[in-house]
Formats: structure tokens, C-alpha cells, sequence
């Protein structure tokens, strides 16, 4: 740990940065109004609470900025078991949200270019490119990534994760753990729990290694109890839209949703949520809905397409379409009930197996039946991701069962969640119109 | 001179149909134009003329098509609406919809009493629609009128097995270097086009009766290969094309 880094680190980030954006977040919150061109006319004001949103992941890249040679970094899969890490100090840096952000300002495109050009092949997730190209040209919207020390990827998303990370791994040259993670088809059997809990043990001396020191058990549980207060926070606000009109839209939750994958087991992220849940509330007794014209409820199935959730989200809600249930962003609150802060290694091999992504087909089918019973759906529209295999295989079957099965209006998206080349405007304005029209 | 209730206007990726329906929904005029790239003044040029020989004062407009953006309307609507509505009113019966226009395909299923219960477009890709035939004869300078007698009338068939546009497209050229017969050739294009057709028709799940719309309803080898595929006699309106323009008038009587 070099002097001067920690000097910068702390004049930097802790004193300079820190505070002037804590700082910020107060005025802006004090006297709060929605952001420009924000369109008020269809939909409810943008929430007070996502101001700090915007401080966790400011504040949070700031540090990443600074924190080389400060604290260890680890750079993980979004699956990944992070309470060991968090527990042993490091600083996470999730590459699949650095790339959504790219894509959210739009310029994962050229970002993934940078990947092409090296002959990374198109048909490779395009977060997995955004990322390599970032690394390649260093290029990215957050001013500067800090390098890893230690590479966690878990497979209980995809065996593209895998490739990815062992092409970080070769060009930063530092350790890979890998969490393999077997595919649930049924339920988990006891020694697929077993399995993954024997390689969570095995990756402690790694990661001890790396940081310098040893693990606390009771540091573990507390971060394992901070991450399931807010993944259950998280779902309280998902579940508030059962109500009528419902309070947050899933574009909503795609940007508020960054802290429950980013900062899970911090105290920030746990304050953090329980204010947006008041705030949620407030909506819920006011009879505020997310959007002003609540005609029909719909679900989203897959990842966000992070460069048009402006253009989807206006487009729909003049329609008086107001999507309220998510697949995805369910898949961080779902979860919570099975970490048990008491066995913490136990309860995270078995929550870390169990990812909507590590199972089958026929699961993530029943996820949507319930979510439009439970939330009263008319409809469901189903990204199909040109460059996310292991989420849009079934959606076919799943479409079709919806339809006939539960009788709701179900449509397949054409698109991609990074890679704008993907996405015709008018196309997609043609299908949602003939979808809106349907549901009438 | 007669009153035009309603006039419906499809502004399709290829051609420009006007039709203009009395109040029973009697179709009183059709118009099929190739679209202009400034459909707009395409458009009002062809309602200015129109309004010669018909009372136009107090007709609604309903405009759908890719280019029904650019058009001034009383209401817009998507093409699978009025397509739907269309084939509905002419035939009087539920079953599955199938438009074959110029860039896209759709397969819609109708319920017994008209409503949309589900449908289907061809992806970012114009594999399987008319262009797919139509670059292919711009290739090989032949009017697609040809083209459809040339597929009907061959005693031999090609395997085509790119169902993209491009890739069929020397696909076919590089049959015909090696000798194929031209009419084997097309006649394949014809069948990698229709069995395209078919697998979209099967996932939406196909409810008889077929019933055609769109452009390429006129394509006779079309129609028959669909009738061979499905084990079903498409049943075809007067005019196919004009489908989504008429649905649209329709759509207009109600508003
Ligand atoms: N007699 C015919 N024989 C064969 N093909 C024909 C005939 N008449 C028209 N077509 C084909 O029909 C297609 C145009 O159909 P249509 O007018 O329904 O398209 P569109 O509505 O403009 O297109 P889209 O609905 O895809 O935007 C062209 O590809 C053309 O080649
Ligand atoms: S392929 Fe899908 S699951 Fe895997 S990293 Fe990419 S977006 Fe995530
Ligand atoms: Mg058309």
C-alpha cells in the first residue's frame, strides 16, 4: 500500500470527492425537481429517492478512481458471491454494470468496437465486449476502471462468463477464482450445495491471499445480514406494484436497481432502500402511479435494452402501458429469503445456485405466470436478446404458453441489451403499436 | 356524385394503396402505386385527383404502413390491425391472416369474432417476403410476373438453402453457372421463400382457414407451394394487396 496513494485516495476521494457529491445530493434533494425534458405530461415525477441512486454509483466509481494500491479490487460477475470479498475489504467493480452504463449513455457501441477490432466476434454478449473493449482502450464514461487484483466469476449466469473472464484473466495476469455452479433443472440436489460450498471455502485462502489478511466470521455475517436487508428491501419495492395504479415502473427499477447489484452488503445500500421504499409508499397513499395514464399492465422479460429505456418507456406510456413486473430485476430480490446470517457459507451456495439464469426453462415460465396473476398483468413483452442466449432460450415456448395458457397479450422483442445495431426504431415502434392494439 | 365515407391508406415499404369505402363499406375506388420516396405528396396528389369525381368533404382518414408517419391522418393504426380487420370484413371469418408484403411478413391469428388474438413479423430481415424474389429477379432482369410462371410451370426443383436475400441471391447465380436450369432454379427460390413463410405460420400455431393479403398473394407459385406445405387452399381476395387499406376505410366507418 504506497503513501501516496492513500494520500490521494483520501484527499481525492474521501475528502474532496466524497463530500462535494454528498454535498450536492443534498441541494439537488432539498429542492428536488424531475430532470429536464422529463415528461411530466405522461408520467409520474421521477422519484426524489433516485438522486441518491446517482450519489451511490458517483461516489462509487470516484472511489474506483482512486482506490489502486488502496484497497484490493476484485472484478465479479453479476451473480457472483460477494459477501467473502466485501467481508475481506475489497473494492468490487462489476464489469456487466460498468458496461450497462456504457450503454445507458450510449457509448457502448463505440466502446465494443474497440473489442471488434481485435477480432472479438459480434456475436459475443455485448456486455462481455463492451467490457473487453474497455479494458483494450481503456475507454469509458466513468473517467478511469481500477485494475483487479482478483478476478470472481461465477457461472450461475452463463458459460460466456467463464471465456470472459479467463481472457481478463491472461491480460491482467492475476488470479481467477471460478464458482461453477451446477444447472438447477428441478430443484438443487444436496451435493450440487455441497459442490458450490466446498469451492466457496477453497476461494477464501485465494482471497485472503490477495487482500493481506484473514477473513472475519463475524465481518461475513454482517455483510450477509446487510445484503439480505436490502435484496429484501428490493423486493418490497418490486412487490408494492401489485397496487393499482403501480408506483414504479421496471424502466424505473433498471436505473434504481444499480446499488442492490453494486452494493450489496453495505449499510448505504440498506439506508439507501428503505427511503425509496417510503417514498414509494407516499406514491401508493397518494394513488400516484408511475405512469399518469394506467390503462394496462404489462411485464418485461430479460435484460433492460440500456440505450432505449428513455424511448421505450415514453413510447409505452402514452400508450397508457405502464410495465411494472420484471424477470430481471426480480432476480435480486428473489433470492433474499434463502441467506441465512447464522450459516452464512451454506445459505450462499445455496442462494448463489438458484439464480433464475441457472435454471430451467420451465421455471422462469412460472415466474411470469405468477407475476401476472399476482400483479394483474394484460400482457407481456419478451426482449428476445440478440446477444444474451441463456435468457432468451424458451422464450418461444414461454410466448406461446402465456398467451394460450393464461390468455394475455405476449410479445417477443428483437433486440439487444448492449449493442444498439440490434434495434430498429421503427420495427420496434410497429410491433409494441400491434401489441398496445391488441391488449384493447 | 357518390360520398366517400372513409378512406384507408396503406403506405406500404413498396407500393402506396388507397381505397375509399361508401357508408355499408363498399369499396367505391382502389389505388395501387409503387411508393414514392415523398409518399406525402404522393398521397395528397392522388386524393386531389380523386376528389374529381367523388365527395371526399367529410371522409375520415386512416392511415397505417410504414410510411403512415409522414401522412396526414384522422387516426393512425398498425398494418396487423388493419390487415386483420380486412380479411375479417371479406371472408367473415376467423382462422390466420397471412400478409406477404414487400419487407415484411405477418402472420396473424383472428378469433371467430375478428379480434387479434396473436401475431407474428418477420425479424430485422426481409428473408421471406417479396423482396427476397424481387432481388433475385432485378438480378436476373426478369418481371416478377415471369418469375411466378417460370416456378409454376417447372418439372424440377433446386434446393435454395439461404433464407437470407443476399446469400439466395448467389445462391441462385452461382445454381446457374453450374448449369442448373433457370426454372429449377426459381422454382427452389419459390420454395425457400414459402417453407420461411410456413415455419412463421407455425409459431404462432396455424388455425384454418389461411387466408392471404399483401402483394405477393398475386404470385401464383406462392400460393400453390403454401396450399402444398400446409395441406390447406389458401383462400385469397379479389385483390390482396389492397387489404390493409381497405381495413384501415373500415376501421375509419367506426370512428
Ligand atoms: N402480380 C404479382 N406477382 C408477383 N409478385 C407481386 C405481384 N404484384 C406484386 N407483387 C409483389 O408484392 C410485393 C409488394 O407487396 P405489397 O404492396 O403488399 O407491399 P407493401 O405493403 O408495400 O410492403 P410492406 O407491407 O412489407 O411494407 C412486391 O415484392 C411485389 O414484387
Ligand atoms: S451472456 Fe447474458 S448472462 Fe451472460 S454476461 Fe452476457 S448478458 Fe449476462
Ligand atoms: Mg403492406
Amino acid at each position: 500500500m504506497g503513501v501516496k496513494d492513500k494520500i490521494k485516495y483520501i484527499f481525492s476521494y474521501k475528502i474532496a470527492g466524497k463530500l462535494l457529491i454528498e454535498y450536492n445530493t443534498k441541494k439537488t434533494f432539498k429542492n428536488f425537481k424531475p430532470p429536464k425534458n422529463w415528461r411530466t405530461d405522461i408520467l409520474a415525477p421521477s422519484l426524489r429517492t433516485g438522486v441518491y441512486t446517482k450519489e451511490i454509483i458517483a461516489k462509487h466509481y470516484l472511489e474506483g478512481r482512486y482506490v489502486s494500491g488502496v484497497k484490493p479490487v476484485a472484478w465479479v460477475t453479476s451473480g457472483a458471491p460477494i459477501e467473502i470479498l466485501k467481508a475481506l475489504g475489497f473494492y468490487i467493480l462489476y464489469p456487466e454494470n460498468h458496461g450497462a452504463l456504457c450503454g445507458a449513455r450510449k457509448v457502448a457501441l463505440e466502446i465494443s468496437e474497440e473489442a471488434e477490432k481485435k477480432g472479438y466476434s459480434i456475436d459475443i454478449c455485448s456486455y462481455a465486449r463492451t467490457d473487453i473493449g474497455a479494458t483494450l482502450s481503456k475507454k469509458t464514461p466513468v473517467g478511469k476502471l481500477p485494475k483487479p487484483d482478483l478476478l470472481l466469476c461465477c457461472t450461475n449466469i452463463c458459460q460466456t462468463v467463464l471465456y470472459w473472464y479467463r481472457v481478463l484473466a491472461e491480460y491482467y495476469k492475476v488470479p481467477l477464482i471460478v464458482i461453477d455452479t451446477p444447472f438447477v433443472y428441478d430443484e438443487a440436489k444436496e451435493h450440487d450445495i455441497e459442490y458450490v460450498k466446498k469451492q466457496l471455502e477453497a476461494s477464501i485462502e485465494v482471497s485472503e491471499k490477495v487482500a493481506g489478511k484473514s477473513l472475519s466470521f463475524s465481518k461475513l455475517k454482517e455483510v450477509v445480514r446487510l445484503s439480505k436487508m436490502a435484496a429484501e428491501l428490493w423486493l418490497e419495492i418490486m412487490n408494492a406494484n401489485k397496487n393499482k395504479p403501480a408506483p414504479i415502473s421496471v424502466f424505473d427499477q433498471f436505473i434504481h436497481m444499480a446499488p442492490i447489484v453494486e452494493k450489496r452488503g453495505d449499510p448505504e445500500t440498506v439506508d439507501f432502500y428503505s427511503k425509496m421504499l417510503d417514498e414509494i409508499n407516499e406514491r401508493i397513499k397518494n394513488g400516484i402511479g408511475a405512469i399518469k395514464n394506467e390503462r394496462k399492465r404489462v411485464l418485461w422479460d430479460n435484460l433492460p435494452i440500456w440505450y432505449k429505456i428513455r424511448f421505450l418507456s415514453e413510447f409505452l406510456a402514452e400508450n397508457g402501458v405502464s410495465v411494472i413486473a420484471s424477470t430481471y430485476t426480480n432476480a435480486w430480490g428473489e433470492l433474499a429469503p434463502m441467506m441465512d446470517i447464522e450459516r452464512p457459507i451454506e445459505s450462499m451456495a445455496k442462494t448463489y445456485v438458484y439464480p433464475i439464469l441457472n435454471r430451467g426453462t420451465g421455471h422462469k415460465l412460472k415466474t411470469m405466470e405468477t407475476m401476472v396473476k399476482e400483479f394483474d398483468l394484460d400482457g407481456a413483452i419478451l426482449h428476445s436478446d440478440r446477444s444474451c442466449k441463456p435468457y432468451s432460450v424458451g422464450q418461444m415456448d414461454q410466448r406461446l404458453k402465456l398467451l394460450n395458457e393464461l390468455g394475455v397479450a405476449a410479445l417477443l422483442l428483437e433486440a439487444d441489451h448492449n449493442d444498439p445495431r440490434a434495434f430498429a426504431d421503427e420495427q420496434i415502434k410497429s410491433r409494441l403499436k400491434a401489441f398496445m392494439e391488441m391488449m384493447d | 356524385m357518390e360520398t366517400v365515407k372513409s378512406i384507408g391508406i396503406d403506405a406500404g415499404s413498396t407500393t402506396l394503396k388507397i381505397v375509399g369505402v361508401n357508408e355499408e363499406g363498399k369499396i367505391l375506388f382502389s389505388i395501387v402505386e409503387d411508393a414514392d420516396p415523398k409518399v406525402e405528396e404522393q398521397t395528397e396528389h392522388i386524393l386531389n385527383k380523386l376528389k374529381e369525381n367523388y365527395d371526399m368533404e367529410s371522409s375520415k382518414i386512416v392511415a397505417t404502413g410504414y410510411g403512415s408517419n409522414l401522412i396526414k391522418a384522422d387516426k393512425k393504426v398498425t398494418e396487423i390491425t388493419c390487415h386483420a380487420k380486412g380479411i375479417y370484413e371479406y371472408f367473415k371469418t376467423g382462422g390466420t391472416a397471412v400478409d406477404i408484403g414487400g419487407q415484411d411478413n405477418k402472420v396473424i391469428l383472428i378469433s371467430k369474432n375478428g379480434k387479434v388474438i396473436d401475431f407474428i413479423m418477420n425479424d430485422k430481415c426481409a428473408s421471406g417476403t417479396g423482396r427476397f424474389l424481387e432481388n433475385t429477379a432485378w438480378r436476373l432482369k426478369i418481371p416478377m410476373e415471369k418469375m411466378a410462371e417460370l416456378a409454376l410451370n417447372s418439372d424440377g426443383e433446386v434446393k435454395i438453402s439461404s433464407t437470407c436475400a443476399v446469400f439466395a441471391e448467389s445462391e441462385v447465380i452461382s445454381h446457374l453457372s453450374r448449369g442448373q436450369k433457370l426454372e429449377h432454379v426459381i422454382k427452389g427460390l419459390h420454395r425457400a421463400m414459402v417453407k420461411r413463410i410456413t415455419s412463421m405460420i407455425y409459431t404462432v400455431g396455424f388455425n384454418p382457414p389461411l387466408m392471404l393479403s399483401g402483394g405477393v398473394a398475386k404470385n401464383k407459385a406462392v400460393v400453390k407451394m403454401l396450399e402444398e406445405e400446409l395441406g390447406e387452399k389458401p383462400r385469397i381476395p379479389e385483390n390482396p394487396q389492397i387489404m390493409g387499406a381497405f381495413g384501415a376505410a373500415l376501421i375509419g366507418l367506426s370512428q
